[in-house]
């Protein structure tokens, strides 16, 4: 077989992958409320299709891998790029030319499909049990589909408008389920917030997006003729754009500004953490599989636009960087167990990008990869907490869950340990590729990252081991505190289990079961990416670079720094547990700053002041400018009516009564001559003889 | 002595009392007969002219006055199988009773 040619089977099925949960989003929106079992078993059936479709085809994309020639394109054998096989059709012509669409499968794509269907699957089984009681489960299994369908969809293809549709539905699917509790104003809001904000990230993609399109001429990322966008970039780069920057420069600055949105970035993080309002699983799919892994994965596909502008490349890892620290101390002053791991999450998306920013694109994948896992992991388990302790969040209210959890516990513990990244643990290999690049990166100013970096190591294994120690050991200090208490941010009515109140309870198995499977990946799929020749995941996703050689500088400091802030951690709060009511030892340590880090760095209220305000300026101006136009149009409607009224009077008086009035005598002088005719033969004859009569006497007297 | 005057003035006053008739009876029959009175004034008439005129010797107005007579005979079997067919139909010979010949 000409190996130009050969398109493994998977690739030309890869559109199922994301068609499936399209198709039962579609059917289960049609089903009626009470078809809960048919929905959900539709969406998660559906969904483990499509995990299966993703696995056989990492499988496919590993075997090409295994073997260095087969498969490959001549030109590909030439410059060692990534193997990748694509499927074209046209969507619709215009004119001369034609809008093409595709779907590729390379090795970023298998990987990214099959961890976003897996932990997406996982996660609707999880949703079985969390979501029982609700009343619009069909609703919420309906969106959730269409969360993982678009999601899918953007992994799959090989176009940057697929790709922006696919993009805008993920913010779509997530604005539903943020708002999902929609009669909550504080959910209505959080959703409104998160599809706001993205959209300023959005308007920056999409320019982006055109300007690409007028420079290249196509969205294709990769052609099989090798004129796709992506393959352009030495032209691109050799053309000017704005601020100094070559074309390439701009358009993947303009596109980073959409992966900001999507991944939290500063200075667009703020509706991560509000997105909390969501049912948890939300949170999860959210955090872990879908939207925020959109970001990164979008900066990950259209690298080679990165990679022609060094300058573009030093942003993105400062703007990571100081996103991770950030959003690592505001993570530390933090009450609400899901506030913590949103904003977690926050800082390892701030890794990835740093990864991305320092050359390291492999290194970002493979964290964004294992975040996946673990970080779905810890979501799931802080729902099974929450859900366990009556919808409590306030992590001061819980404690001693751990007699009473068992294996939210333990997989909840792994999870942490895989977050903080202690060896030999998912997070462990993957945060040690991302600050391995950034040690490498260069010297001088440019180890602030890698500095920065470390520092959210220690700050990050403080966190989570604050979060255990203050959940799930010591003391339960919920229950009789708890009587009569309403908080904020609980969770929902209608998921409440009614047992017995005060006493933390384990969830059912289907809650359970998909952590296990989940704290199983975090604790052994890092293997996939030791480093030393045998690192696996490089190999794969990045073969142009060389493989790193294990750097112990890096692992020690990391490992270290990880190992001092769960120490930290545990002298603050695991020690002497705390009792019920008693404030948070960190307040004692930090004072005034940790108000400022608790209220978030006041970036929502900096906004609330700036951005908010303008556009309420904006708002109000604009309104009077509108109000002064309406004047001029009612004077204009006014003036319009008057003469219409004129003409109206005219019509009626003038014209209609000289046709109605001859109209009228033509009426009555017919009702007269028709009465003459009644129809009696003798009064014809009476007026014929009469007539006769009066002609006679007129012909004689003349 | 008796002129065309005396002819004529009785003419006028056999068609006078056939038109009074005709208009101002009911039944349909002595519609006809005043009918007939009014044709006979009019051969009256005729006759009268052609006694009088400048020609009596040509028989033109007996000849006329004859295809009058024999036309009104026509006429009045025409009329009376009307009044027959009208009996049928209204079951009455009023004439105030037949309204429907009006547009």
């Amino acid at each position: 077989m000409n190996p130009a040619t050969h398109i493994p089977w998977i690739a030309s099925y890869l559109w199922l992958i994301p068609l499936l949960p399209f198709a039962a989003a579609g059917v289960s929106a049609l089903l009626p409320q009470r078809c809960r079992k048919t929905s959900a078993g539709l969406a998660i059936g559906v969904i483990v299709v499509s995990t299966l479709l993703s696995f056989c085809a990492l499988a496919e994309s590993i075997l090409h891998g295994l073997e260095p020639h087969a498969g490959r394109t001549w030109s590909a054998m030439q410059t060692h790029e990534v193997w990748h096989s694509l499927i074209e059709f046209t969507w619709f012509n215009y004119g001369t030319t034609s809008l093409k669409l595709g779907f590729v499968l390379d090795p970023l794509t298998a990987a990214m499909a099959t961890m976003v269907s897996l932990v997406s699957a996982l996660i609707f089984i999880y949703s079985l049990g969390y979501m029982s009681r609700d009343k619009n489960f069909t609703r919420f299994f309906t969106f959730l589909s269409l969360f993982a369908g678009a999601m899918l969809g953007l992994v799959v293809t090989n176009n940057l408008l697929l790709f922006f549709i696919c993009w805008e539905l993920v913010g779509l699917a997530s604005y539903l389920l943020i708002g999902f509790w929609y009669h909550r104003p504080s959910a209505a809001a959080a959703a409104k917030k998160a599809f706001i904000v993205t959209k300023i990230g959005d308007t920056g993609f999409f320019a982006g997006l055109l300007w690409l399109y007028h420079a290249t001429g196509t969205l294709q990322f990769y052609t099989p003729d090798h004129t796709g966008a992506l393959e352009q970039v030495t032209a691109l780069a050799g053309l000017p754009g704005i601020m100094g920057l070559s074309l390439a420069g701009t358009i993947a600055l303009l596109i980073f500004c959409g992966a900001v949105g999507k991944s939290g970035q500063w200075p667009l993080h703020v509706w991560l953490p509000d997105a909390m309002e969501g049912p948890t699983p939300v949170s999860a799919l959210i955090h872990a599989a879908t939207m925020v892994a959109a970001g990164v994965f979008l900066v990950a596909r259209t690298y080679p636009l990165f990679q022609a502008s060094p300058q573009v490349l030093t942003l993105v890892a400062w703007i990571g960087a100081f996103t991770a620290i950030m959003a690592a101390t505001i993570a530390v002053a933090q009450n609400d167990i899901k506030r913590i791991l949103a904003y977690s999450t926050v800082s390892q998306l701030g890794y990835m990008v740093m990864g991305l920013g320092v050359g390291g694109m492999a290194a970002a994948m493979f964290h964004l990869l294992m975040h996946g896992f673990f970080k779905a992991l810890l979501f799931l388990g802080a729902g099974s907490v929450i859900h366990g302790c009556h919808n409590e969040q306030d992590i001061f209210k819980m404690g001693g869950v751990k007699k009473h959890m068992p294996i939210t516990f333990w997989t909840y513990f792994v999870g942490t340990l895989a977050l903080a990244g202690i060896f030999p643990l998912a997070g462990f290999w993957s945060k040690d590729e991302v600050l391995t690049a950034a040690f490498r990166w260069g010297g001088g100013l440019h180890k602030g990252p890698f500095v920065l970096g470390c520092l959210g190591v220690f700050l990050t294994a403080f966190y989570m081991w604050r979060q255990v120690c203050l959940v799930f050991l010591g003391e339960y200090r919920g229950g009789k505190a708890r009587a009569g208490h309403k908080h904020v941010g609980q969770e929902e009515a209608e998921t409440h289990h009614e047992t017995a109140p005060g006493v933390p309870h384990e969830s059912p198995a289907v809650m359970t079961v998909p952590l296990i499977i989940l704290a199983v990946f975090s604790a052994f799929m890092g293997f996939s990416g030791l480093p030393e020749h045998a690192n696996f995941i490089h190999h794969f996703l990045n073969p142009e670079h060389a493989p790193h050689v294990v750097n112990w500088f890096v692992i020690g400091t990391a490992s270290a720094l990880a190992f001092a802030g769960l120490g930290a951690g545990h002298l603050l709060y695991g020690v002497k547990p705390l009792a019920p009511d008693e404030p948070d030892p960190l307040k004692a340590k930090l004072g005034k700053l940790r108000d400022f880090l608790r209220d978030k760095w006041y970036c929502d209220e900096l906004y609330e002041a700036t951005v908010v305000r303008f556009v309420r300026i904006a708002a109000v101006v604009v309104d009077l400018g509108d109000r002064l136009l309406d004047g001029v149009t009612v004077g204009l409607g006014l003036l319009a009516r008057g003469v219409s009224f004129f003409n109206f009077k005219f019509d009626e008086q003038a014209i209609n009564c000289g046709f109605d009035g001859g109209c009228g005598s033509v009426r009555v002088i017919g009702r007269c001559f028709a009465a003459l005719q009644d129809g009696r033969v003798q009064s014809y004859l009476r007026l014929v003889a009469v007539t006769a009569a009066i002609l006679a006497f007129w012909f004689f007297l003349k | 002595m008796t002129t065309l005057a005396h002819f004529q003035l009785l003419a006028s006053m056999l068609f006078a009392v056939g038109l009074f008739g005709a208009v101002t009876r009911r039944n349909a029959i002595v519609v006809l007969l005043s009918i007939e009175i009014m044709f006979n004034a009019a051969n009256l008439s005729l006759v009268a002219f052609w006694r009088y005129g400048p020609h009596p010797e040509q028989l033109s107005g007996v000849v006329f006055a004859i295809f009058g007579i024999t036309i009104a005979a026509a006429e009045a079997a025409v009329g009376l199988a009307l009044v027959i067919v009208i009996y049928r139909y209204y079951k009455s010979i009023e004439v105030d009773k037949m309204r429907s010949l009006k547009g």
